[in-house]
């Protein structure tokens, strides 16, 4: 299947394009700029320099410095600030450099942002994305390679999302955007530049937050992941098919609120399922899927859930280290067989 | 020299100072008998601080503030019965309930907090601010710290970007000498609160804040500044609390004395009261009006916490996300 046979994108939209992940969130901000006054983009270089990644190419030129604000290197502030102004009737977009540098303002988006809903009884929305890229991307290090999906997805009152083609990317961009609450939007530096044949260009066109996509139909064991690892997992399907596996694979996309039936539909069907993730395995996403298929699927389950991970150290910087310390596709492939007991 | 008031700007101010006092007093009451829990921190004594600055608010200005928020949003003209309901965790509190005495906010009195999170409301103030900017209404935000939030790092990011893009903004420090049981002088390295913006160029003062025509003035030149689009404004406010930090706390890092002094000698309620009898002539009977009045808008805050029914169990799950937007 490729990306664009796909059953939620209208095939009478004729208009799909290709192009980068980059681009595609790029266009996503620019439509609902032009369709709203009051979305902003704020970050650390998003303005003049374009964007650290260059995701905001263009966007100064096109709407202005008011619209599209440089600030100071200065994670707590700005993101506070930004809690602000949603509070104040504007619908910030914050980009963080990298998310690993968000933990300098988790406790804006938590305390703050996320519980100030409930904690008013009602009364106080804060329409809030915050995005940027999440997780590893080459030889970065400890610091600057770390995924937060399940920092964030344990929250109440946040959604989060974690796209991984760009036509994804911009509909759920454009959604996140358009979304009453505060979105935190997981992106990938290494799937910037990747280019995908599945965007719309229909600047209404935007997908349901909180459902998940089967890129690939298989009978025999489900796939989850999200971000850049849906593409590992759909590697994988395809060594697997070689060996007589049909493996299906679920990108979650968003994973705050999770797409529980879809998973759970999957493994009524192939009675097993691995979990795949670039985050250490402790409390992680996987961790909650082996739950929730519990919870809700223990009776279909011929074998226990597995989980591919992140080794469970900091990352390192050693071209072999990092290869052992992020999930490949032989581990996820070596995971599937042992689910189906094919070993 | 602060103008002198009208008799009815006069006993306006004085209302609003005295409801805070006596609202305060009965929570206290209330605190005791079990009624309130958890963390409550009183305002009495800094009464002059909020009713001063509000007189000089203009309606699309907004205000945001931490924990020790009841007199901030009294000031601001919330209803009695909302906040009282909400310290004792009834449906009729301004947040159902579910956030309690630290955590209150007004969309129609553009109160927006009532924060627990010491220092966070400084940057979201400047957020308030950026959006006052954005949307060009011409309002400023009034963000208030106590002296112990004004060493959070996030208060000087927020004075940076406040001072760089312009923003109106107010920052107020309310300085009554303690964050907890510590002293400034044991918080703080040079603790001239009012003259810490001055590297960005943010116009400082410091004013006596148990004065409440000070306060007034000080404000009145700072929401000026701050709306004629020259950017921030630091008041640092002297005043100071006279019951422990919340309702738990015993206060024995300070002596009787200390306290006894400023109650006797700078009281913001009794200098104000003595202004308006000697000063502005204001007859002891039309006081008295009142302070009748005032007992009885309490009495029945008091009546409405107490009777105001908790909220129903299935409030739990509700306010968690808003209701989606149409999404197209
Ligand atoms: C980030 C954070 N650290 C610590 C606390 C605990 N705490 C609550 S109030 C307080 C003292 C704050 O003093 P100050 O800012 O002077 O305000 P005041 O209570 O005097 O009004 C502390 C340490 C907190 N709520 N948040
Ligand atoms: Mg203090």
């Amino acid at each position: 299947m490729t990306a664009n046979q796909r059953e939620d994108i209208p095939m009478t939209d004729s208009s799909l394009v290709t192009l980068t992940v980059r681009e595609a969130l790029r266009d996503g901000m620019a439509e609902e700029m032009i369709r709203d006054e009051s979305v902003f983009l704020m970050g650390e270089e998003v303005a003049e320099y374009n964007g650290a990644y260059k995701v905001s190419q263009g966007l100064l030129d096109q709407f202005g410095a008011k619209r599209v604000v440089d600030t100071p290197i200065t994670e707590h502030g700005f993101a506070g600030l930004g809690v602000g102004a949603a509070f104040g009737g504007l619908r910030p977009i914050v980009e963080f450099m990298t998310f690993n540098f968000s933990m300098q303002a988790i406790d804006q988006i938590i305390n703050s942002a996320a519980k100030t809903l409930y904690m008013s009884g009602g009364q106080m929305g804060c329409p809030i994305v915050f995005r940027g890229p999440n997780g590893a991307a080459s030889r970065v290090g400890a610091q600057h390679s770390h995924c937060y999906a399940s920092w964030y997805a344990h929250c109440p009152g946040l959604k989060v999302i974690s796209p991984y083609s760009a036509g994804d990317a911009k509909a759920l961009l454009k959604a996140a955007i358009r979304d009453p609450n505060p979105v935190v939007f997981l992106e990938n530096e290494l799937l910037y530049g990747r280019s995908f044949d599945d965007v719309s260009q229909d600047p209404d066109y935007v997908l349901p937050i909180g459902k998940a996509l089967i890129r690939r139909e298989g009978k025999d064991v489900t796939l989850t992941a999200f971000s850049i690892m849906v593409g590992k997992a759909l590697e994988a399907a395809d060594r697997l098919a070689e060996e007589g596996i049909e493996a299906e694979v679920i990108d979650l996309r968003t994973l705050r609120p999770l797409d529980v039936e879809t998973i759970v539909e999957s493994v009524m069907k192939t009675n097993r399922i691995v979990s795949i993730e670039e985050s250490w395995p402790f409390a992680g996403i996987g961790s909650e899927m082996a739950a929730l298929m519990m919870e809700h699927a223990f009776d279909y389950l011929d074998a226990p859930v597995l989980r591919v991970t992140g080794a469970d150290v900091p990352m390192p910087y050693a071209a072999n280290l990092e290869h052992l310390a992020l999930p490949q596709v032989e581990s996820i492939v070596e995971a599937a067989k042992a689910v189906c007991y094919r070993s | 020299m602060p103008k002198l008031l009208t008799q009815k700007e006069a006993l306006k101010a004085y209302r609003d100072m005295l409801l805070i006092r006596r609202f305060e007093e009965r929570a206290s009451q209330l605190y005791g008998m079990g009624l309130i829990a958890g963390f409550c921190h009183l305002y009495i004594g800094q009464e002059a601080v909020v009713v001063g600055i509000q007189s000089v608010l203009k309606s699309q200005d907004t205000v945001i503030t931490a924990y020790r928020d009841h007199g901030h949003m009294l000031a601001c003209d919330m209803d009695p019965k909302g906040v009282m309901a909400e310290l004792t965790g009834r449906s009729g509190g301004y947040s159902k309930g579910k956030g309690g005495s630290m955590h209150m906010f007004s969309r129609e009195k553009n109160f927006f907090g009532g924060h627990g999170i010491v220092g966070a409301q400084i940057p979201i103030g400047a957020g308030l601010a950026f959006a006052h900017k954005y949307k060009e209404d011409k309002g400023v935000c009034i963000a208030s710290m106590g002296d112990g939030a004004s060493n959070q790092g996030q208060v000087y990011e927020s004075y940076n970007m406040a001072a760089l893009w312009g923003l109106p903004v107010v920052y107020v420090i309310e300085n009554n000498h303690y964050g907890m049981g510590t002293s400034v002088e044991r918080s703080s390295a040079g603790p001239n609160y009012y003259g810490r913006g001055q590297g960005w160029g943010i116009p400082g003062e410091k004013v006596d804040g148990m004065r409440l025509m000070e306060v007034m003035a000080a404000a009145q030149r700072a929401t000026d500044h701050a709306r004629s689009g020259k950017g921030p404004y630091i008041l640092e406010f002297d005043t100071y609390r006279y019951r422990g930090h919340s309702m738990s706390d015993p206060a024995k890092y300070r002596s009787k004395e200390e306290v006894e002094e400023v109650k006797i000698h700078r009281d913001p309620i009794d200098y104000f009261r003595t202004y308006m009898t000697e000063t502005l002539k204001i007859k002891e009977a039309q006081i008295k009006v009142i302070d009748d009045e005032v007992k009885k808008t309490v009495l029945e805050a008091v009546e409405f916490s107490k009777t105001s029914p908790e909220p129903d169990p299935s409030e739990l799950y509700t306010d968690i996300l808003k209701e989606e937007a149409p999404l197209q």
